[in-house]
C-alpha cells in the first residue's frame, strides 16, 4: 500500500510567551528574562513517527491539550516541525475550522467564493458547484444575506457544504462534526463516508469515540506528547476510555 | 489546474474582499475615500496660503498630487500592523503564501488610488493644466515604484508587530512623522540646503517628488525615478525576506 502521511520522529514546539508578543516596551524593559524565555520552548509533540495509508481513515483521540490540533496543523503545513519530518502526498484539504476566512460583512455567495478559493479550488470551479453548494446547505432563502445574520449553525453548515464539494486527496478534520441540528450532522457523516468510498486519505480528530469507531479504519491515542497507542479503533478507544474511567 | 492561475484567483477574491467590505461598510464608501485627501488638502491649503502665506504657484494641485499618493501609502501600511491577527483563523488552519494577505490590502488602496485619479484629472481640467504625454508611461511607472514601496513596509510591518503587539502605536507615530518629513505639504525648495540631502534617506521623499513633476510640470524626472525604484526595490526585497523567514512562525505565536 502507498502511503499518504508520513510522520518521521516529528518534534513539535511552542514558544513560551509573556514578554515576546507583549511588545517592545515589555520586550526591552525585561530585557535579561525576555531573551532566556525566547529560548525555552514548549514541546507539544516528541518524537512522533506513524503512516497513513491511501484511502485509509485514521482516528485522532487523546485528552484536552495532548496535541490532537497541532498535529493536523504539522499535515496541514501550517505548522513547521522542529524536528523530524512530515511528508503529503497529493491535495490537502485543511478543514480544521469550518468557515476559516469568512468575512462577517459578506453575503453568503460571496463567501463561499472566498472560502472555496482559500481552500485550494479555482474561482471557476467554485462557481460552477456554487449551485450543488449552496443546495446541500438548505440555505437558498438566507445565501444572500450578510454572513452576521446567520446563527452560528447556519454559518457551519455553509462551511461544510464548501469542504463537501472539495476534491481533496486527503482531509484533515478537527472536532468540525459536532456542529450543527442532528439532520445536518447526519448529512455531515454520510458526506465523509462518501469521501471514503471514493477513496480520499482521511485523518479525524474526534472526541466521540462511537463516532471515531464507526468511521474510522485505525486510531492513533495521544497522550503526553507521543503516541500511546496506535490500531484497531475499538481496542485504542477502549484502553483509552478505560484510563479515563480510572482517573 | 496550474498554480499560477490559481494564485492569480487567491489574489483576486482577497483584494476583492477588502474592496467589498470597504464600500459596504459604508454606503459612501468611494466618496469617503477621497473627501479624506480633498478635506487634508483644504486645511493645509487654509493654514500655508492664509495663515502663514507661503507663495507657491497652483497650491491646490500642489497639495492634491502629494496627498492622494501618501493615502494609500499611510492607508496600507497603517492597516497592515493588525492584519495578520485579523486573519489568525485562516492563518493557523489554511495553508497558502501568507504574503498574500498584506498584498490584499495594499492592492485594495491601491484601487481606490486609481479610482481617485479622475479627481486629480479634474482639478487639472479646472487649473488649466493640460496633460502630457509623459501621463501616459509616467503614472504606471510611479504607481509602480510606490507600489513596491508600500509592499515592502506593508510585509515588514506585518510581520513584526506579531511578534511585538505595539508596533501598531510605533507604526501610527512613525507615519505621523513621515508625513511632516516629505515634501507633501511643502516644498523641497523650501528646504535649508544642508538638510536636502538627508531627505534621499526617506524612500517616500523621490516617489513624492516625481508625482509632483508629473502632475504640475507634467515630465518624469529619470534621475530621481531610477534613485526611487532603486530603493523601491530594496525595501520590496528587504520586506519579502523579513515575512519570509518570519512567516514559518506565524501559526505558533496567533
Ligand atoms: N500557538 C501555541 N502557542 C503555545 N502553545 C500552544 C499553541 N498551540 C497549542 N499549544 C500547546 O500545545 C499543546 C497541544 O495543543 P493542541 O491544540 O494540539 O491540543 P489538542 O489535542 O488539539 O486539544 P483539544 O482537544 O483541546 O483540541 C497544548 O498544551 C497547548 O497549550
Ligand atoms: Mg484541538
Amino acid at each position: 500500500m502507498k502511503e499518504a502521511i508520513i510522520f518521521e520522529n516529528v518534534t513539535k514546539t511552542y514558544p513560551y510567551y509573556g514578554y515576546v508578543t507583549a511588545g517592545f516596551k515589555n520586550f526591552i524593559l525585561h530585557l535579561p528574562k525576555a531573551i532566556k524565555n525566547t529560548k525555552k520552548r514548549f514541546v507539544a509533540l516528541d518524537e512522533v513517527s506513524f503512516k497513513v495509508y491511501k484511502g485509509e481513515c485514521v482516528g485522532v483521540i487523546g485528552k484536552n491539550g495532548a496535541g490532537k490540533s497541532t498535529l493536523l496543523g504539522l499535515a496541514a503545513g501550517v505548522l513547521k516541525p522542529d524536528k523530524g519530518r512530515v511528508i503529503t502526498k497529493g491535495r490537502v484539504s485543511p478543514l480544521l475550522e469550518l468557515g476559516a476566512g469568512f468575512h462577517p460583512e459578506l453575503t453568503g455567495r460571496e463567501n463561499i467564493i472566498l472560502n472555496g478559493v482559500l481552500l485550494g479550488m479555482t474561482k471557476r470551479e467554485v462557481e460552477k458547484k456554487m449551485d450543488q453548494i449552496v443546495e446541500f446547505s438548505e440555505l437558498e432563502e438566507f445565501i444572500d444575506q450578510p454572513l452576521r445574520t446567520y446563527s452560528s449553525g447556519m454559518v457551519a453548515r455553509l462551511g461544510f457544504s464548501i469542504i463537501a464539494h472539495l476534491d481533496p486527496d486527503i482531509l484533515l478534520v478537527d472536532e468540525i462534526l459536532a456542529v450543527g441540528d442532528i439532520d445536518f450532522q447526519k448529512k455531515c457523516m454520510d458526506k465523509i463516508m462518501n469521501f471514503r468510498k471514493d477513496g480520499v486519505t482521511i485523518l479525524l480528530v474526534s472526541h466521540n469515540l462511537e463516532q471515531v469507531k464507526k468511521l474510522c479504519d485505525r486510531a492513533i491515542w495521544i497522550d503526553q506528547r507521543k503516541i500511546k497507542a496506535i490500531g484497531d479503533p475499538d481496542e485504542v478507544c477502549k484502553a483509552y476510555s478505560s484510563l479515563l474511567a480510572c482517573v | 489546474m496550474s498554480s499560477l492561475s490559481y494564485y492569480k484567483d487567491l489574489i483576486f477574491v482577497l483584494t476583492a474582499k477588502e474592496i467589498k467590505v470597504k464600500y459596504k461598510n459604508n454606503f459612501f464608501g468611494y466618496i469617503w475615500s477621497i473627501l479624506h485627501p480633498l478635506s487634508m488638502a483644504m486645511v493645509f491649503y487654509f493654514a500655508f496660503k492664509f495663515v502663514m502665506k507661503i507663495p507657491l504657484k497652483n497650491f491646490t494641485l500642489f497639495l492634491i498630487s502629494g496627498l492622494f499618493p501618501w493615502q494609500w501609502f499611510s492607508n496600507s501600511v497603517g492597516a497592515s500592523s493588525t492584519i495578520l491577527i485579523g486573519n489568525a483563523s485562516l492563518i493557523k488552519k489554511v495553508n497558502f503564501p501568507r504574503h498574500f494577505i498584506p498584498l490584499a490590502i495594499v492592492l485594495n488602496d491601491l484601487f481606490h488610488f486609481v479610482m481617485s485619479l479622475p479627481v486629480i484629472f479634474g482639478f487639472e481640467f479646472f487649473y488649466k493644466v493640460s496633460p502630457t504625454l509623459a501621463w501616459s508611461y509616467g503614472i504606471p511607472l510611479l504607481i509602480l515604484t510606490q507600489f513596491l514601496i508600500t509592499f515592502g513596509f506593508s510585509l515588514i510591518v506585518s510581520s513584526i508587530n506579531l511578534f511585538f503587539r505595539d508596533m501598531e502605536r510605533i507604526v501610527l507615530i512613525g507615519l505621523n512623522i513621515l508625513f511632516y518629513l516629505t515634501p507633501i505639504v511643502y516644498d523641497i525648495s523650501l528646504v535649508p540646503e544642508r538638510f536636502k540631502t538627508f531627505f534621499f534617506l526617506n524612500p517616500l521623499y523621490p516617489v513624492i517628488e516625481e508625482w509632483h513633476g508629473i502632475f504640475l510640470k507634467g515630465f518624469i524626472d529619470w534621475r530621481l525615478y531610477c534613485i526611487s525604484l532603486f530603493q523601491a526595490t530594496a525595501i520590496f526585497l528587504l520586506g519579502f525576506l523579513i515575512f519570509k523567514k518570519l512567516s514559518w512562525k506565524f501559526a505558533e505565536v496567533l
